[in-house]
């Protein structure tokens, strides 16, 4: 950490350093602050204010006194005096429907922190299974998640999502109120519950990294910020559960998918497929590491559909050149996915890898087998899937049809743009056909 | 302690058309399930099984009509009110409750105690 204490610092250099600092803490510490205060107001509302007063705090102490070298313990305490001070001097504050500590729970997982004065015990898993917890849908889970856990505003997390900021404010408003009504424990899963449960925090986490890879309505293809996010959330639980094989294989899955962000599109933005995209680009660091997680998530047992879904990422992103990949490995590993995780989704992906391996009759086979189970009605990849080996067999009057289902069924401007370009690809050559 | 209701929601055609071999293994079903609240670490505090939807008067304002407020194909059937630690503990609890031909809803009690 920097002092801000050299003397003859300019003024604006300064606030801007604090200003800086207190940003970085609120990035970096948030979840562990709100968490270790949340305990002490038994209450998520009143824990959320104090820490944000904390936060409000800092940026004046810290000019004063210079940055603590543990900002996170500084905030914490700060946050944690607060709330006792509030609790003191306003009894009716107490909440009717405390958040319910399970007392003595082992530290399992995590590292205690210890700023000289008080150790406090590492929350975030704790925070994170409550947030996640499946009584509460989907959608709550998620942006509970980004408000509690990355303390994401409400306008924020709304704009993620393109909802309006009282519908979210209202989304999350409900969520908390069933953690407090139903009486969601604040805790972590016992050791049998914890495989289901922790699948449906890596599902939120993915599901973070999917909607900002795809920014579901957005104009630009990847919503950086939503990625980022995902990404830090999937560190964040290595560290804290680094013996989960699964954690390891999400964080691998992410980091290799990431890893090609910037050949997604090209210069004017326009959608670029797996073989037209510029290996040289991928960020080798990225894939580096995920790769050696990859190796580890496999190791001990059947692995799960994280660790297999990053193993065919890593299949992808080893080979150099799309010409070079190893369609018979990805072929194993996905009849050992859709094992582990009988999705449509997945035996989608698999129909394009049948094609790759057996041609694009084969995987039209396997598609239409697909289509006859309803649950992909209305999922865009599908007919741009289909419309790919109709294409490649030449059928293009069914391939034109397919490409403009999926058309229909897409937001995104990138994706539009490259369906719209295969469907005029098709017409052309109808029009030449059919022409005098 | 906190409570909750345990609402079994079923279709009813199943005992009708299960016959009287049917309800008496529900009958025995519920039987086992008090005496596995307990093992549980939870306690059963009341409830009941109703009679059918068939018997049902709905009242809304001052207007009196036969037969339940909505059609659906599960009816409430039946309900326990029980003690658990958590809403974990509940749905544990919940999840051995019988309901052959449909499921529960797990609900906790508000507290109007006050203050």
């Amino acid at each position: 950490m920097f002092s801000m204490d050299q003397p003859g610092a300019p003024q604006e250099a300064r606030r801007n350093a604090i200003a800086a600092a207190v940003a970085e803490a609120h990035r970096r510490e948030w979840a562990f602050v709100l968490a270790a205060t949340a305990r002490v107001t038994r209450d998520l509302d009143a824990a959320e204010e104090c820490v944000q007063d904390a936060y409000v705090a800092a940026l004046d102490t810290w000019a004063r006194q210079g940055v603590p070298c543990n900002p996170g313990a500084w905030l914490t305490t700060a946050a944690r005096h607060r709330a006792l001070d509030t609790l003191r001097r306003d009894r009716t504050l107490r909440t009717k429907l405390p958040l319910l500590i399970v007392p003595g729970q082992r530290a399992a997982y995590g590292a205690e922190t210890d700023d000289g004065s008080e150790v406090i015990a590492d929350d975030r898993l704790r925070l994170i299974f409550t947030c996640c917890h499946p009584a509460l849908a989907r959608e709550a889970q998620v942006a509970l998640t980004l408000r509690l856990v990355c303390g994401l505003t409400t306008a924020e997390i709304a704009k993620a999502f393109v909802v309006s900021e009282p519908t979210m404010a209202a989304r999350v408003t409900r969520a908390k109120k069933k953690i407090a009504a139903a009486r969601i424990a604040y805790r972590v899963p016992e050791a049998a519950e914890l495989p289901d449960r922790l699948d449906a925090v890596l599902t939120v986490i993915h599901l973070l990294y999917t909607t900002g890879h795809t920014d579901p309505h957005g104009a630009g293809l990847v919503r950086p910020d939503l990625v980022e996010r995902a990404i830090a959330l999937a560190r964040l639980l290595r560290e804290l559960m680094p013996d989960e094989r699964e954690v390891r294989g999400l964080l691998a899955l992410l980091l290799i998918t990431d890893a090609r962000r910037a050949t997604r599109t090209d210069a004017s933005g326009a959608l670029l497929l797996l073989e037209r995209q510029d290996r040289s680009v991928w960020d080798a660091a990225a894939i580096a590491e995920g790769c050696a997680l990859v190796t580890d998530a496999l190791r001990g047992g059947r692995p799960g559909r994280f660790a297999l879904q990053a193993a065919i990422a890593a299949v992808h992103a080893e080979a150099a050149s799309y010409e070079e990949t190893d369609w018979p490995q990805l072929l194993v590993l996905y009849d050992h996915l859709l094992k582990a995780w009988p999705s449509p989704v997945v035996a989608l992906n698999r129909a394009v890898v049948v094609a790759m391996v057996s041609g694009p009759a084969a995987g039209l086979d396997e598609i239409d087998r697909i289509e006859q189970d309803k649950r992909l009605d209305g999922y865009r990849y599908l007919p741009a899937a289909k419309a790919d080996l109709l294409r490649r067999l030449d059928r293009r009057d069914e391939a034109r049809t397919c490409y403009q289902v999926a058309l229909d069924l897409s937001d995104n401007a990138a994706e539009r743009a490259f369906l719209a370009g295969r469907i005029a690809e098709m017409g052309k050559q109808i029009t030449l056909q059919s022409g005098p | 302690m906190a409570q909750y209701a345990i609402l079994i929601y079923e279709a009813e055609s199943g005992y009708a058309e299960g016959g009287q071999e049917a309800w008496q293994q529900g009958m025995e079903a519920h039987a086992r399930f008090a005496g596995q609240v307990g093992e549980r670490g939870g306690k059963i505090v009341g409830g009941d099984a109703l009679e059918p939807t068939t018997t049902s008067t709905s009242i809304r304002g001052d207007i009196v009509t036969d037969g339940p407020f909505a059609e659906t194909k599960e009816a409430l059937g039946g309900f326990y009110l029980i003690e658990a630690r958590d809403l974990d503990h509940a749905i544990e609890i919940a999840k051995l409750c019988p309901a052959p031909f449909g499921g529960v809803e797990v609900r906790p009690i508000m507290d109007t105690s006050g203050g």
